[in-house]
């Protein structure tokens, strides 16, 4: 049944994005620094996280779950270390991410011939 | 230079094109999509990605026994490494064209992006073109995101607010 949801919730995200590319003619930039900004928003208001339990990768993949994770980082160690933690915090969970897409895009860079 | 162009057909003289007009023409050209097919496409696309994702966060919790939110990181960059292969093969380029936002939405289209610019950016040597264009696109959800996350840890200093109940 998770996988039903994942795939549901998951499209209607892209919809969402698809919808302001189309209609409301925004560059992808803009969609999805949009995404990222209205995920932080709803994990703030702990809204992500039982939507992520609903619907597993469906809200987990799209990057919207990129803007609550920076916002997850951020509130736990805000909890566990004070206010230094809003900052140190912040890259704490989606680290690996960021770090995978950066080290292997740069191996991708070094082995492939770049095509016209 | 000739005043005008020399292809068949060609009403409009090229020096005295107004943006106007040449807003119209090219309207006119550009291939007709509706934003219905486009949202079903985006849909089934970046379902799929999730079904994707839902499949290999299932097999790490099967097979290495981890929790939900343990299995969540490597599944992110399982679903990284096969979105900058199928980039440098050139096949999430033409999906891309298909499926829109179905590709761009979900975590691989931002190791897409900075996949691309890495690629794009190789000749101008790895310091100046790789190093300094892979964030070209992905640069502004990183700002935003962490910006925002920023404020919302603020607010949630500030009120007293106990932070995120821990899993």
């Amino acid at each position: 049944m998770q996988f039903f949801w994942a795939f549901v919730i998951g499209g209607l995200i892209c919809v969402i994005g698809q919808i302001m590319l189309d209609v409301f003619k925004l560059t992808p930039a803009h969609t999805m620094s949009t995404l990222v900004v209205a995920g932080a928003v709803a994990e703030g208001f702990g809204l992500y996280d039982p939507l992520v339990e609903f619907a597993g990768a469906g809200a987990s993949v799209p990057i919207t779950s990129f803007g609550s994770s920076l916002v997850h980082g951020a509130l736990s160690e805000l909890e566990r270390d004070g206010w230094i933690g809003i900052v140190t915090g912040i890259f704490e969970v989606t680290s690996a991410g960021i770090s995978a897409a950066i080290i292997f895009s740069f191996l991708a860079a070094l082995l492939v011939r770049p095509r016209g | 230079m000739p005043a005008s162009t020399k292809s068949k057909g060609a009403k409009f003289n090229l020096d005295t094109l107004t943006h106007q007009e040449y807003k119209s023409i090219a309207q006119k050209h550009e291939p007709k999509r509706s934003t219905f097919k486009n949202c079903v496409l985006a849909f089934l696309i970046g379902g799929g990605i999730c079904l994707l994702g839902e499949a290999i966060q299932r097999g790490f919790m099967s097979w290495f026994g981890m929790s939900v939110t343990e299995a969540g990181s490597p599944t992110v960059a399982v679903l990284i490494i096969i979105s900058v292969i199928l980039t440098s093969i050139g096949v999430y380029d033409k999906i891309a064209q298909v499926a829109g936002a179905g590709t761009a939405v979900p975590v691989t289209g931002f190791a897409n992006s900075m996949c691309s610019a890495a690629l794009e950016h190789k000749s101008e040597g790895y310091v100046l073109g790789v190093g300094g264009n892979m964030f070209k696109l992905a640069g502004s959800v990183i700002v935003f995101g962490t910006v925002a996350a920023f404020f919302v840890g603020l607010v949630y200093a500030i009120l007293g607010l106990d932070g995120v109940q821990q899993p």
